[in-house]
């Protein structure tokens, strides 16, 4: 592997302007205490776009995605970062980075659908909260906060006349659908999805494929995908990423018809991974 | 098809194993059962018949003299015995529900690695000590720490019981807390953190919420606990009969009743029957804090 290094770095696609990016990964190494897991990775995504990460079971690219808004850090001192993160053009890894604020700016979905155990209004509230605690609030802003941001989701006719209901009781669909709904409330500028749809069903799947179309363009959107045929589906660009190394970044139709690397076009006909 | 269908029937040595293992494991189970009903029985057989003929309810429940061995006129009156109880067991957990909470908080959510492993261990063995080591230091250093200090007469009485009855129950406190907030799922942490919560905010806002009930029942278990508690508390209370008014005054609880009068009481005499009626009450205080603890418990699974 270890020759092959360069040529793996060549691969990125060219330098665009830094007021377009929202998220410029440069050169960033990690390591789980000795067990290193990205190898001076670069990814610059675009403001705006919906870009999905692929490759096999750890290759990496749910480290990478963990970085971006240092939850990663949640492991305790053992995880180890080198090399820069920008998001929106601020370096993310410098220490006086208030993570709170990060997090405000880059919201995160998970693999598993994650709603506290409150009720849907006070989830999609939860983060609205946190960072504006200082502010007044009236109960009617307060209402049209959540209606907006279900209605976003495509989530506010199913359950407008069940707020109160404890989050953790809704379909896995409708939980995932929330945990993107709390997000949108602080405005973030991007946001993570990691595997969101690996939990819902084909039918849950593509609605919430359907939601990221939908929310493109106003948020940029970074998200790990096992299924090719969603990055295919659901992304414009498409990064594959293989033994904690980039190998190649291109737009999705690109990289799927015609890819560059051998790895890349064995990994997606299937032959691996 | 030469093989029969017998060998179907044939059992091996791990079914005999498996069938005795079965057998002394429902035996263990069922015994626990058998035993905590036997007690029932044995100390509601032994106080039966007071409680049903001669005790008078109101006297028992309303008056302070608790004077079972008066030559002409014996009264059985447990307030005072019960206030005793409750105003020790009230003031441990004073002490204990903020240090077993702090304690809990900080094993479960704060310290990692071996601080967290030491801290557990720690505190295991705290809940280690005889009761009687906690009684000799209620009355050998507290009892002097507390006459200098507040220039009372005698240090004896509710803060000293108090105070050690909250420090011997906060261990297991803390452990059964720690516990219930170990068992609130880290997927809830790491939304609230990923939504930029600093860390006190996803303790305040999502981890006690969810961990409450487990809460609950570890302080319930902790009142169950310093109800029950005697050596301790016979140690450090004064075991002097007296509505307390002050936390200095000495008091007497219903379980030190019982140990300190039950070898001086004659068997089957009216003494004895109103010691094993302490025992009854006693037994149906500390069996609905644990039933609702467990309730409290049972709820946390639910939600």
């Amino acid at each position: 592997m270890a020759d092959e290094s360069g040529a793996i770095t060549g691969a990125a696609p060219p330098k665009r302007p830094a007021a377009e990016l929202a998220i410029d990964v440069e050169q960033v190494s990690l390591w789980y205490g000795t067990f290193q897991a990205l190898f001076e990775v670069d990814l610059q995504v675009q403001s705006g776009s919906i870009t999905a990460l692929i490759g096999p079971s750890g290759c990496g690219k749910s480290t990478l995605l963990r970085s971006v808004n240092r939850i990663n850090e949640r492991l305790g001192d053992y995880v180890r970062t080198t090399g820069s993160i920008r998001v929106m053009g601020h370096d993310v890894l410098a220490d006086g980075v208030d993570l709170a604020q990060l997090r405000k700016q880059v919201g995160m979905v998970f693999q598993r659908p994650n709603p506290l155990p409150l009720s849907i209004r006070e989830n999609v509230l939860f983060g609205h909260r946190l960072h504006r605690a200082d502010e007044k609030f009236s109960k009617a802003d307060e209402n049209q906060i959540v209606e907006e941001a279900l209605t976003e989701v495509l989530l506010w006719d199913e359950v407008k006349d069940r707020l109160g209901q404890r989050a953790t009781e809704l379909s896995l669909e409708a939980q995932q659908k929330l945990c993107i709904a709390r997000l949108l409330p602080v405005k973030p500028k991007v946001i993570l999805m990691d595997e969101p749809t690996s939990a819902l069903d084909p039918k849950a799947t593509e609605t919430l494929e359907h939601l990221l179309w939908e929310l493109k363009g106003e948020y940029t959107i970074l998200i790990v995908t096992h299924n090719m045929a969603q990055a295919r589906r659901a992304s414009e660009e498409t990064a594959f990423m293989l033994l904690g190394r980039m190998v190649e970044h291109r737009s999705t139709e690109d990289l799927f018809l015609t890819p560059r690397e051998q790895e890349t076009a064995d990994y997606i006909e299937g032959r691996y991974g | 098809m030469r093989r029969s269908v017998g060998d179907l029937d044939r059992r091996g040595r791990a079914w005999y194993v498996d069938k005795a293992v079965a057998g002394l494991v429902f035996i263990g189970g069922i015994s626990a059962i058998v035993f905590i009903i036997g007690i029932f029985v044995f100390i509601t057989r032994e106080g039966w018949t007071f409680v049903f003929g001669t005790l008078d309810f109101g006297e028992f429940f309303t008056s302070i003299e608790w004077r079972p061995t008066s030559e002409n006129d014996p009264t059985y009156g447990a307030l005072a015995l019960i206030a005793g109880t409750a105003s020790v067991t009230g003031l441990a957990m004073l002490v204990a529900v903020p240090f077993s909470l702090g304690a809990a908080i900080f094993i479960a959510e704060f310290a990692t690695g071996r601080t967290r492993e030491a801290l557990k261990v720690l505190v295991e063995l705290l809940a280690a000590i005889p009761s009687v080591v906690w009684g000799f230091i209620g009355l050998a250093i507290m009892n002097p720490l507390i006459i200098d200090l507040f220039d009372v007469p005698i240090g004896l009485g509710v803060l000293n019981s108090g105070i050690i009855l909250g420090l011997m129950a906060a261990p297991i406190m803390t452990t059964i807390a720690e516990d219930a907030l170990k068992a609130v799922p880290d997927g809830y942490r790491e939304a609230a953190e990923a939504m930029g919560a600093t860390k006190w905010q996803v303790i305040r806002q999502v981890v006690l919420p969810a961990g409450k009930n487990g809460l609950m029942a570890a302080v319930l278990l902790g009142v169950g606990r310093g109800f029950g508690e005697t050596m301790a508390v016979l140690m450090a209370s004064g075991h002097s009969i007296n509505l307390p008014t002050s936390p200095f005054d000495s008091v007497r609880a219903l379980t030190a009743t019982i140990a300190a009068e039950l070898g001086d009481a004659p068997r089957g005499m009216e003494h004895y029957q109103a010691l094993f009626t302490l025992g009854i009450f006693l037994f149906i205080v500390t069996f609905c804090i644990n039933l609702a603890a467990d309730i409290a418990v049972r709820g946390v699974r639910k939600g």
